[in-house]
Formats: C-alpha cells, sequence, structure tokens
C-alpha cells in the first residue's frame, strides 16, 4: 500500500476524525480544509458524546454511537499523549431532563423501545426527588429525567485541535484556505484528482468527502448521494463560574473551563449562521427555569450554527461504486462519534479494513428520491 | 494585600462622603465615584485574581472593556467597578477567580 | 413587549452622539440616546457636567468645551438613557439593550453607532500586572473622580493623549518620575513630510507643541526614542525596564501608564456584519462606509472615532453631518445643503493634522506584535503570543481558528484587548497582510448580560 494515497475534503470533526484514523492505519492523508470564515459546524457542536436515546429508529445507529462512547476514552488517551492536546472527555453519565408527566412517559417508552431492538443501552428514569441528589439546584418545572451512566462530555474545539495536531505529528498534512470546486476521478489510473477555486490542484488515489454541508455539491461528481441540509443550532455559552453542575445534561453542561452552554434550537433558515435575540431570549429562559441560580451567570456568546441534517438525521457513510476508492461521510455527531470516525471508519476508508458489518443502512441511496 | 494607595482624591472636602466596606475594612470616599476609584484611592491594588493563572489584577481601561476590574460587590460576584458608582452600605470583595454561582435547593 | 420607535437611536453619548442628538433634534426628529454610563460626556468628556472649577482647569479648554455641548444636548429636547447596555444590533435598526436589569428593545428608523475609541491594547511582558493601566484609564480616573497619582509614576508610549496627560498631572503638581517616549528621531523626520497638512491645521500642531514645551519645563526625566519595554514587579508593577539609546534603563514605579494612541471600537460595526478596511496609517480596522457614515444599504450609520480616529472635534462635526444626512433621508424640509457646506468646511480643518499625527505616534511594531513568546496577548483567557503562534503552524489562517484552538478571545471582554494584536501576529507569522487575515466573527451580546436580564 506504499503507493496509496488519501484525500480529505474537510477539516471538520468528520473529516479530521477520519483523517487521523488513516493515517494511523499508516497511509498518507492529505486534508483540505476550508479558511478562517468557513462555516463551520464543529465549531457549534454542543460537545456531548451522547448514546441514550440515540437509534430509536435505527436499531444499528444505537449500536454505533454505544461503538462510539465505549471507545472514546482510547482516543482521549491516545491524542493527549501524542500531542499533549487534552480533549476534555469526561464520561460520569448524563441526564435528560422532563418538565411534565407526559414527556416523562414518552421519553421512558422511548428509551425502552431501543433496547427492544438490541441497543443494550443502560439507563434509569428518575423522580425529581431522586433526580436533586444528582443535580441540586435543579428548577421546580423540571419533574424527572432520564439517567444513562454511559454518557459524558468532551471539549468540540479541543478536540478539533488536537486531531489536526495528531495528523500533523504523524507526518501527514492540513491544508488550510482550500475551496474545493471540483473532483476528477480517472478510472484508468485509479486516481483523483481536486481541483480548488484558485487553481491548485491535488492527486490520490482515495478520497473521502467529509465537507460537511459541502458533501450536498460534491458528492454527485462522484456518483455518490448525500441531499444534506443546513439546520441552524444557536447556543448560549456563560462566563467561567465555579464548577457546580457534575453531570452534562441534553440542554445545558458545564464544561471543564467553567462555561455552561445552553443548548440549542433547531431551526431551519438556511445558510444564514447568525443569531436571533427571539431564540436567544428563549434559550436564556429555559437555562434559567433548568437551574434557577443561572439567572446570575453572564451570557458572554451566543453562537449560531448550521449543522448538515440528511433527510431522516441518521449519517451516510458509502463507497462509490461508479468511482471506487471515493468515500462519502456526513455525520452532524461529530463528537459523539469521533471515536469510530478515527478507528473504524478510518480504518475503511484508507483501505486498510472492510466495511463494518451492517453498513448497508447508512447508504445516502436511500434518499435518491429527495432532493 | 493593600498598599499605599495608588491614587489619591485631593478633593474630597466638601463633597458628600458615603462609606463603603472592603472586606471588612470601611472607607468614607466622595459620593459619585466608581467603585473602581474608591478602591484604587484606599490602597487596594489588586482586585482580583485572575481566572486561568490565579494571578493578581487590577483595573486597566476604567471604561467598561477590559474586565479586570471585577469585584464582589453586595454578595454579587464579578461585577465591573470601573462602571458601579459607590453607595452607602456596599459591601465589596476581592473577585477570586471565576464567579460562583450560589445553588440553593428547590425541593 | 412594547417595542420603542424613534427617527434616530444613538449609541454613545460622546461628543459625536451628543452633537448628532443637537442636529438631529433642530430638524426636529425623536431622538433616544442609548449609553452604557450614567452620566453623558463619553470617555472624553467624562465627568463633564460634573467636574469642579480647579478639575476643569486642571484638565484644560479642550475637556471644559464639552461642557457647552453637554449642556445643549441636555435642553435639545433628546431622550437619554443612562446605563443602557446594547447587547444587540439589527440591520433593521432594532436594537436590544438591558436596562434596570431588563432587557428591552428600540426600533430607529435610523441609528448611529457613536460608540468612540478605545486605547490601543499595548501587550508587553508585565502589563496584566496590578499598578499597570492605560494612560487614558487614568485620566478618566481624574475627569471622573479628580483621582490623581500618589506614588512614582511613569508614563510610557506616544501619542497626543499621553502628553496631553502629562500636562495635566504638571498641571495638578504632580511629579512624574519619568516619560519615557517611544518615538523616534526618525518618526519626526518621516513626519515632517506630513508637514504642510499639520501647517494648515495650525492650531493643533500650536497645541501639541504648546504641551510639549510645558512637559519639557516640568522637569521630569524624558526618555525618547525608547523600546523593549517590560513591566517588572512581583505580583503588582515595582518599574519599567526599557531600552534607550542603547542603554538598558529601570525607572522604579508604582504605577505605569502605557498609551500608543487610540482605535475604533468597532464590536457594533462588525456584529452586524459590515465591512472593515484595515487602514495602513492607523493600523486598525474602519467600517466601510459612505461619505456620510452609512454602513451598506442599512439604516444603520457609524461616525467619529467609531468610524475612523479624528478626535473629539471632528467627531461632534461628523456627528452632526450625519444627522442633517439622515434628516434628508426622512425628507425634513430645512436648508440642510448650506448648513453641510459649513460643517464640511469645518471638518477639514480639523483632518489636516491626521496624516501628520498618524506618521509620528505611529505604534512600533515590537509593542503591537509581541515578539516574546511568552507576553500575553489574551488578558481574559491569558493566552500568549507564542500559542498564537503555534496555532499558526498548526493552519489557522486567521483569529476565528486561534479562538477556538486555543480560547483566545473567548474571556469577557469579548476580543476587545486581544483582537487587533491576534490579526497582526497571525499577520507577521504568515507574511499575509493584516486585511487578509481578517477579524473575529463579533457575535451578541455586544456586552456580556446576565441572563435574568434576557427574560421578561
Amino acid at each position: 500500500m506504499g503507493n496509496q494515497s488519501l484525500t480529505v475534503i474537510g477539516g471538520g470533526l468528520v473529516g479530521a476524525a477520519i483523517a487521523y484514523g488513516a493515517v494511523r492505519s499508516g497511509i498518507h492523508v492529505r486534508v483540505l480544509d476550508q479558511g478562517d470564515t468557513a462555516f463551520r459546524a464543529s465549531r457549534g457542536n454542543f460537545g456531548l458524546v451522547w448514546v441514550q436515546s440515540k437509534g430509536h429508529k435505527l436499531p444499528r445507529y444505537a449500536r454505533w454511537s454505544r461503538d462510539a462512547v465505549t471507545r472514546w476514552p482510547a482516543l482521549q488517551q491516545e491524542l493527549l499523549q501524542l500531542t499533549g492536546v487534552d480533549a476534555g472527555l469526561q464520561q460520569p453519565g448524563g441526564f435528560w431532563l422532563g418538565f411534565s408527566d407526559a414527556e416523562m412517559k414518552a421519553r421512558c417508552a422511548l428509551l425502552e423501545n431501543v433496547n427492544q431492538h438490541g441497543g443494550e443501552v443502560p439507563f434509569e428514569i428518575m423522580n425529581r426527588s431522586k433526580l436533586v441528589q444528582y443535580l441540586p439546584g435543579i428548577g421546580q418545572a423540571v419533574v424527572g429525567g432520564s439517567f444513562c451512566p454511559m454518557d459524558g462530555h468532551a471539549n468540540p474545539l479541543m478536540l478539533l485541535r488536537a486531531l489536526h495536531a495528531g495528523i500533523i505529528c504523524r507526518g501527514s498534512e492540513v491544508i488550510s484556505g482550500v475551496e474545493v470546486a471540483r473532483i476528477r476521478f480517472d478510472s484508468e489510473k485509479q486516481e483523483f484528482e481536486t481541483f480548488s477555486g484558485d487553481g491548485r490542484s491535488w492527486k490520490s488515489t482515495r478520497i473521502v468527502l467529509a465537507a460537511g454541508l459541502g458533501n450536498a455539491r460534491l458528492a454527485p461528481q462522484l456518483g455518490l448521494n448525500a441531499p444534506v441540509f443546513p439546520t441552524r443550532g444557536q447556543v448560549l455559552i456563560t462566563e467561567r463560574l465555579k464548577p457546580f453542575l457534575r453531570y452534562p445534561m441534553n440542554k445545558l453542561r458545564q464544561t471543564l473551563e467553567g462555561s455552561v452552554q445552553v443548548g440549542s434550537t433547531s431551526e431551519d433558515v438556511g445558510f444564514n449562521d447568525g443569531t436571533s435575540t427571539e431564540r436567544i431570549e428563549w434559550l436564556a429562559r429555559r437555562a434559567v427555569t433548568t437551574f434557577p441560580a443561572l439567572a446570575y451567570a453572564r451570557l458572554v456568546r451566543a453562537w449560531g450554527a448550521l449543522r448538515p441534517l440528511t433527510p431522516d438525521g441518521y449519517p451516510i457513510y458509502q463507497e462509490s461504486s461508479s468511482c471506487p476508492g471515493a468515500f462519502i461521510a456526513t455525520s452532524h455527531s461529530g463528537v459523539s462519534l469521533a471515536s469510530v470516525h478515527c478507528f473504524v471508519i478510518g480504518a475503511w476508508m484508507s483501505g486498510m479494513a472492510e466495511r463494518p458489518p451492517d453498513f448497508g443502512v447508512f447508504n445516502g441511496d436511500r434518499f435518491a428520491n429527495s432532493k | 494585600m493593600t498598599t499605599n494607595a495608588l491614587f489619591s482624591i485631593p478633593e474630597s472636602s466638601g463633597h458628600d462622603m458615603v462609606t463603603i466596606a472592603f472586606e471588612g475594612r470601611n472607607l468614607t470616599v466622595p459620593a459619585g465615584i466608581s467603585v473602581a476609584a474608591a478602591l484604587l484611592s484606599n490602597g487596594v491594588s489588586d482586585f482580583r485574581s485572575s481566572v486561568v493563572g490565579q494571578a493578581p489584577r487590577a483595573p486597566y481601561c476604567m471604561m467598561g472593556a477590559c474586565f479586570e476590574c471585577l469585584v464582589e460587590i453586595n454578595e454579587f460576584p464579578a461585577r465591573q467597578s470601573c462602571l458601579i458608582s459607590v453607595q452607602d452600605g456596599m459591601r465589596v470583595r476581592r473577585q477570586l477567580g471565576a464567579s460562583a454561582i450560589n445553588i440553593k435547593d428547590e425541593l | 413587549m412594547t417595542v420603542e420607535i424613534a427617527d434616530l437611536v444613538i449609541v454613545g453619548s460622546g461628543p459625536t452622539g451628543m452633537a448628532a442628538a443637537c442636529e438631529a433634534r433642530s430638524l426636529g426628529l425623536s431622538v433616544l440616546m442609548l449609553d452604557e454610563q450614567a452620566a453623558v460626556g463619553g470617555q472624553i468628556y467624562r465627568g463633564i457636567e460634573v467636574a469642579s472649577l480647579p478639575r476643569t482647569n486642571i484638565l484644560g479648554d479642550d475637556y471644559a468645551a464639552g461642557r457647552e455641548l453637554a449642556a445643549n444636548f441636555r435642553v435639545s429636547g433628546a431622550t437619554h438613557l443612562g446605563g443602557a447596555v446594547v447587547w444587540n444590533l439589527s440591520s433593521d435598526g432594532t436594537v436590544d439593550y438591558v436596562i434596570n436589569g431588563k432587557s428591552r428593545k428600540v426600533t430607529g428608523r435610523f441609528v448611529l453607532i457613536a460608540t468612540g475609541a478605545m486605547e490601543r491594547p499595548f501587550p508587553i511582558d508585565g502589563w496584566t500586572l496590578p499598578g499597570v493601566m492605560g494612560a487614558g484609564a487614568a485620566q478618566i480616573l481624574l475627569k471622573s473622580a479628580g483621582a490623581i497619582p500618589t506614588g512614582s509614576v511613569v508614563l510610557a508610549g506616544c501619542g497626543p493623549l499621553l502628553y496631553l496627560l502629562a500636562w495635566q498631572y504638571f498641571r495638578a503638581g504632580i511629579e512624574i518620575r519619568a516619560f519615557v517616549d517611544t518615538t523616534s528621531p526618525s518618526a519626526y523626520l518621516r513626519a515632517t513630510r506630513h508637514i504642510g497638512g499639520a501647517l494648515r491645521g495650525w492650531r493643533d500642531l500650536v497645541k501639541g507643541l504648546k504641551l510639549r514645551t510645558a512637559l519639557r519645563q516640568s522637569g521630569a526625566a524624558w526618555y525618547t526614542g525608547c523600546s523593549n519595554f517590560s513591566v517588572q514587579g512581583n505580583g503588582r508593577a515595582e518599574g519599567l525596564a526599557f531600552s534607550h539609546r542603547g542603554c538598558a534603563v529601570r525607572i522604579p514605579a508604582s504605577l505605569v501608564l502605557l498609551h500608543q494612541g487610540v482605535v475604533p471600537n468597532t464590536q457594533l460595526s462588525w456584529s452586524i456584519g459590515a465591512a472593515h478596511r484595515w487602514s495602513p496609517e492607523q493600523l486598525c480596522w474602519e467600517p466601510v462606509t459612505d461619505a456620510w457614515g452609512r454602513i451598506g444599504e442599512a439604516v444603520i450609520y457609524v461616525a467619529g472615532d467609531s468610524r475612523a480616529i479624528v478626535g473629539a472635534r471632528a467627531s461632534a462635526i461628523q456627528g452632526r453631518l450625519t444627522a442633517l444626512e439622515i434628516g434628508k433621508q426622512l425628507g425634513v424640509a430645512s436648508d440642510i445643503e448650506r448648513r453641510l457646506a459649513v460643517l464640511q468646511r469645518e471638518l477639514r480643518q480639523h483632518l489636516h493634522i491626521r496624516s501628520f499625527l498618524d506618521v509620528l505616534y505611529r505604534p512600533l511594531d515590537e509593542f503591537r506584535i509581541p515578539g516574546r513568546d511568552d507576553v500575553i496577548v489574551c488578558r481574559c483567557e491569558e493566552v500568549t503570543a507564542g500559542q498564537i503562534r503555534e496555532y499558526v503552524e498548526l493552519g489557522c489562517l486567521g483569529p476565528n481558528q486561534t479562538k477556538a484552538f486555543g480560547r483566545c478571545g473567548m474571556g469577557l471582554c469579548q476580543g476587545r484587548f486581544c483582537g487587533l494584536t491576534v490579526t497582526e501576529i497571525i499577520s507577521s507569522a504568515r507574511g499575509v497582510g493584516p486585511a487578509d487575515i481578517g477579524y473575529y466573527r463579533v457575535r451578541p451580546p455586544i456586552k456580556p448580560v446576565l441572563l435574568s436580564e434576557l427574560m421578561e
């Protein structure tokens, strides 16, 4: 495989994790990344390393998420040792919070359903008085919650930096400021050539499209289908506070640095990654309802980011049949899935491992009729 | 701790004065001035410790932009002392590191 | 929530804002002014309505000139809301602000950003020590509280404000331990090429010479052409070390006042996505506007020092010009054209000196782009110049990426004190001009606000 080379288009969390995984499989990788003002869903990731309730409509995805959180500590350790960058993984278990009995009932049914289909995700439904033992200071409006001991969180930005540093440490390259215009496949030479808008080009024997929203445009050039569309998520970030929250919650977490993140909206606003005062105020109200003491925390930043969503919300992982050696990877869970993107997808897409079993469900062809 | 004051306010006489407490010490200062000015003219040279490195810090810009002048005022953490006027009876303390939020169990 | 509406919403109550308000009121427009400070005046006329006569005498005529403007503003009929923290501005003219612990909304048919300037960051070894502050900050203490230094004080850097403060301290009877001037003899030579303009603005030139003469006579030790600053001290400033004519000098001081000019406060204009240009003369970002200060096609204007540094008097005139232009847009029938012509002539008088000052007091590269890796660039998150360069080596092309990699700019000051430095460090490390490096994506809130303040 000495003459094999891989181009990864996209240096976000998905692209960087796959690229790093490919590098550690022994292949030379070139990551083509955009510049300073790219959309970068990675920068708007909420940072949960999460499994509870994942894949309730797709059991394979529940198992995939479960594998991911199980293998995260290995990634965290490896990156820390190699690069000195702490991706901030903490896995104390995590909570989903319910604000009505109806919500609690639906939640319980949903989590049971995941496990009836082989999810093997432990969970516990807690009433308010039990919840308070774990989350002192929780607001009156919270009636209960579900706890999963496998859940946790990490720092998406440090993870991204660690992956980039890891790729470079191991002798591969990240080229920043590249806007990919088109990709050509030479079937005789089994070679891909990627052209940037400013006239540069790079050749490789393999290629991975991990360009987030850019995948929608690039996939058809390689006989693939990725009808991803942007969903805006707004997030609030407070000043650093002394540690007071031991557990991450689905809508609120305290980072290792001390900031509290409050998330997240889900809006269909096209390619507008701005913020809106109505949503900021809504998130602020929800945060204070959840933890009344947060009333006196200061908001430092509100953030809007565009998540690349597929029509059914599940990822796309696929090799092109018309252009063998070309792969696509699209997921909006770049943090939760980072470990398997690295250890499993990276090895597969670099040609060092077979496709993982039962992965046909993640083919982009399932959206053949969607636009 | 406190040292010789970096500043003084010579024209104090003739002003209305108020008394504030800085970490238990009473300071009598002209009404209407900022908490930062009151502390700087009363021997307080470091206002807070930084969040990351716990290093001593003090006002740098005096116009509300740098957030170096943060102190605890009447138990509220991390107030901008350069933007807040002294009030009689105000209790001021150094801001040590990040703000703490006050969790009260709502059972 | 009820939304207020005004013809003109002005953010900032310095000379620009007050003059614009007076002019707009004279055209009959409804005006709402929002300002973070309780009282009007901005930083340049801070405390103008309450300063005692002795204090005003110490501060000088330029300061005293603000009194008339403030008085005119007070009787203009404009509504002034002090203690109002603007946290969001939308291109449609909606302004969200917090006052008395509650968020409120006002929609301006037009909005004027008049947020003035801030002192340029001065990132050197030891600049985070207590006892180190901006000369402008010390001047605010004088204006707002009559506070003067008691111990050994050193003034260091360059720029008109530094001379002015020295002169004011001299008049207040303060003995300055040393005046450490970074202006080199060669800067005077370079500046003489712009002497033509300076002579046309002779009033300003005379004023400057007067300050320098007074400073000479004060007997303060005056070192010129200094470089290589380092504030020394354990837990607080104990002295300033620097190089002077090839010699290492150390002056003991408990108070070190740094200054190297002021730069536009551009947070609001960045936040609405306005284009900004890098000014190679003033080494800072300036929002791109038309001749009247209008940003793009928006109903938002910017005037005074927050558009580009022009000084207090020129700022006031720009504020008036913008108000007149807005009056025209609103179809106010009045003899606007003649008034515009008069003001424009007056404005030119005040701008003659600018290029001379820009060249003479151009801050040195080493004081904008720290060479030492251990110098703190981001005071809030304690990120060093060396770390920024390390992130550039990892592939970061601009400040948003270095922010993501190292938290530089994520603290409570929201990048105000590191933004320019980071752009220039990246620029220098990559060998690419600052214009192509860019700036932080400024997002709301424009100033930190409590979560409770955002709840109805």
